[in-house]
């Protein structure tokens, strides 16, 4: 089979673009080529030969739909891609949208509808948990910081105050909280996410649902090692009932196609909390692959018509410790992909 | 008072909860009255095992004992 992956940027913020890669090599019948797809010309996963076969670079999502796929036909005619695995939140818009063209093109894709991926955007969560009878956070999305002294009284100190796409800051005054909204929304625009703080257990959940209802894989993983931008760099599998309901109702609820990370915090009377619903793998998704159930291997197979029934087991006490390795690369291959975008 | 099912624990005192994913080391006197509790022992049989095998008062144990209890509520481990 012949894999498109994005998301080779495993650095210490990594992409699941080689964890993915990984998961696919072990599950499906070889031969396997895999094509990167990259965005930086300093992604890792561009010069690890022996995970990556050919790597294009392809225009970042602000270049729009049409640029995109302008460039994915150009790689088409020399790799006839039959699967294309995206893996970043801010490029899927993209790829939804061109996913019936890449369709008739021979490129099969598993993604969620446009609709199932506005509905978990952070700005909708609440409302979206209200709907759907989840347990998600108190929170508000705000323009302005005047409207931080009204969240305050609503749902206390501290405060989680969250950019549009990425980060996330604890304020504990409303002066930080100020100084929060300024950073943020510098950063990434308005508006801003003001959400109720929850105390509790870190746990994360990936989930593979199969677009009609059906959750094919769940397995939830508790960080052990979190690192100072809060990813985690050994993380353990878990049994846990309620965790496992709770992403098989989530993925009811939406009928959710494809991948997904669901964020939660386990509150100290046990309750979960959905903070976050992340629309692709996550980062540690080999850990699934390590666990029993290979999800990107069965992503790939359902994108390809296959009908994967749903897996009932997996390892519980499974962990993953992510490592730093220095590869060696010469500039000639840096020159080849900054000069030519392939390698 | 019942540990939790499914709490993995070896003789080396190594002790998992896989619902939580917090992991222990206990001392050996510990690891072996987990054991005994996992096997389903009684309170009091267990005790009378510990006096039998150790040098110690029946007042230290039963302060001690409660101690210990107190630790493997705090961290999850037993029955609620």
């Amino acid at each position: 089979m012949v894999v498109a992956v994005t998301g080779l940027n495993a650095i210490d913020s990594p992409g699941p673009g080689v964890a993915v890669i990984r998961a696919l090599r072990e599950g499906l019948p070889a031969p396997v080529r895999i094509i990167g797809l990259s965005y930086e010309t300093l992604e890792p996963g561009i010069y690890l030969h022996d995970v990556v076969d050919k790597t294009y670079q392809i225009p970042y999502p602000s270049a729009g739909a049409e640029a995109l796929l302008a460039r994915l036909q150009y790689i088409q005619d020399k790799e006839h891609i039959q699967v294309l695995i995206p893996n970043f939140d801010a490029e899927l818009f993209n790829f939804i949208k061109i996913s019936p063209e890449l369709k008739r093109i021979g490129i099969q894709t598993f993604l969620p509808t446009p609709e199932q991926l506005q509905a978990r955007d952070k700005i909708n969560l609440y409302q979206f948990g209200q709907r759907h009878q989840l347990q998600v956070p108190i929170d508000r999305t705000i323009y302005s910081a005047e409207e931080l002294y009204g969240c305050a009284e609503v749902m206390g100190y501290p405060l989680v105050i969250k950019g549009k796409f990425y980060d996330a800051i604890i304020a504990h005054t409303l002066e930080q909280a100020q100084k929060a909204f300024h950073k943020l929304s510098a950063k990434w625009g308005l508006p801003i996410i003001v959400q109720q703080f929850i105390t509790g257990t870190e746990i994360n959940i990936a989930v593979l649902g199969d677009g009609k209802g059906n959750a094919i894989s769940v397995i939830p993983m508790r960080k052990l090692y979190i690192t100072d931008k809060g990813k985690a760099w050994a993380g353990i599998t878990l049994e846990d009932d309620t965790l496992i309901e709770l992403a098989e109702k989530f993925v009811q609820a939406t009928n959710w196609r494809g991948g997904c990370e669901l964020e939660i915090m386990r509150s100290a009377d046990g309750q979960p909390y959905i903070m976050e619903i992340n629309p692709r793998f996550p980062a540690w998704i080999y850990l699934s692959a390590g666990a029993g159930q290979n999800q990107p291997a069965a992503l790939a197979k359902m994108a390809m018509g296959e009908t994967v029934a749903p897996y009932k087991e997996y390892a519980v006490g499974k962990m993953f410790i992510r490592y730093a390795w220095d590869h060696i690369a010469d500039v000639s291959e840096f020159q080849q992909i900054s000069g030519l975008g392939e390698l | 008072m019942q540990l939790k099912k499914n709490i993995a624990t070896s003789e080396s005192g190594f002790i998992f909860n896989p619902s939580t994913g917090d992991s222990f080391s206990a001392n050996p006197l510990a690891a072996q009255i987990i054991l005994l509790l996992k096997d389903g022992n009684s309170i009091a049989d267990i005790k009378k095992t510990i006096l039998e095998q150790y040098e110690v008062s029946e007042s230290m144990l039963e302060k001690d004992w409660d101690d210990f209890i107190s630790q493997l509520h705090a961290a999850n481990l037993l029955q609620s």
